[in-house]
């Protein structure tokens, strides 16, 4: 119930994941946030918990400590490290806004930097996949409102994108398209029903009640034959999600190229001479691949399972070329569940900026794009590069080891709220503010809707948001390279 | 035992991230490595014991926990975060992403115990900035 007297903020952009929800209501005392409403257990543990394990002082290693600092100081230190370094690298960039994304790629051409954002290790292999055979897309809204058929290829929503069927696919209530919450409550129900009978009988005739259900070879769970909106899951495990839809395919780990390729096939009216593709038995992909042509409007939503396995844009290039293929049997779009919630922004700003939408390398004076040479796991694992900054990213949690060794191994300089590994082994570390909580900013939601962040409480005194921090910075490394006096 | 190693997302990696990357929820729900439970009577390691998990680049300690979602047996999971990166390998084969799913490894039982993030990093990365 609303109390007169405290604020609440409604329609909060949530500032977590690529489903950027934009209805949150978060109730504000005495400039700090003590409710959200709406919010799923990601964007909850955020918003209670984001004050606590921050950087809370500008810091700087002397003798191999870190000790505090001024801010300006910090920044004068970190535009001297930049400007001095030959191959310097700015990576992270999808966990803050567009706007400071912007200043970074102006600082990176400043410094003949090298920049790359998250998707690197992400959905970079989407890309180079995209950027070969297109993308069939649309936006989240018609596909709550249209879509009777979602996949969920190698993506995990219930953990990575917990309201993502809330608001945008099975679970939600579309214009055409009725939400699946009531059967999915009765097919709870009547397996609850269905073991509570299988304990009474073992009590009744004293013996113990067959323990391990039947073998599932690939798939069994439901059926596809109902007249509502539909959901298939294919996964290498059984995640969370796959128990939420109306359809399960366990496919071999590694083994998603053979049978997206299957399904094209069987789309195309071919005949497989084989029992079974990637652990899937064939009547089972003809099951599937006749549910894809009959529905009206289908998605298929891609996780990172494709593009960090074995094929990795090649899986991609299999998934789209599948979608491009329904087409011509029905409607079907495709989208990459991107995970952090700015990701897209970030690739968006870097391909109005330079052209490329992530590894970036300017250091021929000109922004060259070569993922492979110029993403930044690779020049770190040929120990190319002599510095780097980090902003908004955890590159010493996330990176494979001899990549982070060499990241350590140089002057590294951190711009971040969160008390990070990165922040940890960091030569300067600058605390900043929380886009989306405390400073403002624009974010580009999975299906590239740009949605506005809001500020709904005051950052502590002294912190700065990432723009205007890289914005000084870029002005101590202008200074620097071009003296005033001259 | 030689198995196939994913990483990934998990609710509880997701939410640990959020109370802060030295939380112990964060260690807790990461140092983790879930596996089938008859792989596991297989290894004689109880839910909650220690395994150390070898692959080519590199072994780490972690706690084993009983997964009723990994179906396939030689299947093990373990969180993305900074313990499970110290065994995958940075070689990209020229497509900017290193393989982080499905990579071989090998999974032995272990009276070690698992790194704090702390000790990790000055284990592995301190020399780097003793200087």
């Amino acid at each position: 119930m609303r109390r007169p007297g405290i604020p609440v903020i409604p329609n909060v952009v949530c500032p977590l994941c690529g489903c950027c929800c934009d209805d949150l209501e978060v109730t504000v005392r005495d400039d700090r946030i003590v409710a959200v409403k709406r919010a799923c257990a990601l964007s909850a543990a955020k918003f209670e918990n984001y004050s606590n394990h921050r950087n809370t002082r500008p810091l700087v290693r002397k003798n191999g400590k870190l000790v505090k600092t001024s801010l300006q100081e910090a920044i004068e230190r970190s535009a001297k490290i930049l400007a001095n370094s030959s191959y310097p690298v700015l990576y992270g960039w999808s966990s803050t806004s567009c706007e400071a994304t912007k200043v970074g790629l102006e600082l990176a051409e400043e410094i003949g930097g090298v920049i790359d954002n998250t998707s690197t290790i992400c959905h970079g292999p989407s890309i180079l996949a995209v950027q070969d055979v297109g993308l069939p897309g649309s936006t989240l809204g018609q596909i709550r409102h249209r879509a009777d058929l979602v996949i969920y290829w190698a993506s995990n929503p219930w953990s990575a994108h917990p309201r993502h069927m809330e608001r945008y696919t099975a679970l939600s209530e579309g214009r055409f398209q009725r939400s699946v919450w009531r059967r999915l409550l009765l097919a709870f129900h009547a397996e609850s029903i269905r073991k509570r009978i299988l304990r009474a009988a073992s009590v009744a005739f004293k013996r113990r009640a067959p323990t391990s259900p039947p073998k599932e070879t690939g798939a069994k769970r439901g059926t596809l034959a109902v007249e509502e909106r539909k959901t298939i899951v294919v996964d290498v495990r059984r995640t969370r999600t796959a128990d939420v839809a109306d359809y399960f395919l366990q496919v071999e780990p590694g083994k998603d190229y053979e049978v997206l390729q299957a399904l094209r096939a069987l789309i195309r009216d071919g005949e497989l001479d084989i029992g079974e593709v990637g652990g899937v038995p064939v009547e089972t992909l003809e099951e599937i691949a006749d549910t894809m042509v009959d529905c009206k409007f289908g998605v298929l939503f891609f996780g990172v399972g494709l593009t960090m396995s074995r094929g990795k844009l090649r899986n991609i290039d299999a998934a789209i070329r599948l979608v491009r293929d329904l087409n011509m049997r029905t409607k079907f779009v495709i989208m990459p569940m991107r995970g952090h919630f700015n990701v897209t922004g970030a690739d968006t700003v870097f391909t109005w900026q330079t052209g490329y939408p992530y590894a970036v390398d300017f250091s021929q004076g000109y922004p060259r794009y070569n993922p492979g040479e110029t993403s930044v796991v690779d020049i770190l694992q040929r120990g190319d590069s002599d510095s780097a900054l980090v902003v908004a990213s955890d590159p010493v949690s996330n990176f494979p080891r001899e990549a982070t060794r060499n990241l350590v191994k140089n002057p590294l300089i951190v711009i971040d709220p969160h008390l990070s590994a990165t922040a940890l082994m960091a030569d300067v570390v600058i605390p900043s503010a929380f886009v989306g909580i405390e400073a403002e900013g624009t974010t580009y939601r999975m299906d590239h809707v740009p949605l506005p962040l809001k500020k709904i409480v005051e950052p502590p005194e002294g912190y700065l948001p990432d723009e205007e921090i890289l914005r000084r910075m870029l002005q101590e490394v202008r200074n620097l390279k071009r003296p005033i006096a001259s | 035992m030689q198995v196939s190693l994913l990483t990934g997302r998990t609710i509880d990696q997701g939410r640990g991230k959020e109370y802060g990357k030295l939380s112990k929820e964060y260690a807790d729900n990461v140092a983790v490595c879930e596996m089938n439970p008859k792989d596991m009577e297989q290894l004689k390691v109880r839910d909650g014991g220690k395994v150390k998990v070898t692959t080519k680049s590199g072994s780490v300690v972690v706690t084993a926990r009983k997964s009723r979602r990994i179906r396939s047996l030689g299947i093990v999971f373990i969180p993305y975060g900074p313990w499970a990166n110290l065994i995958l390998a940075s070689d990209t084969h020229g497509t900017g992403m290193p393989l982080l799913k499905g990579v071989h490894a090998e999974v032995k039982l272990t009276e070690d115990n698992v790194l704090s993030l702390e000790e990790l990093l000055t284990q592995w990365y301190g020399e780097e900035k003793s200087h």
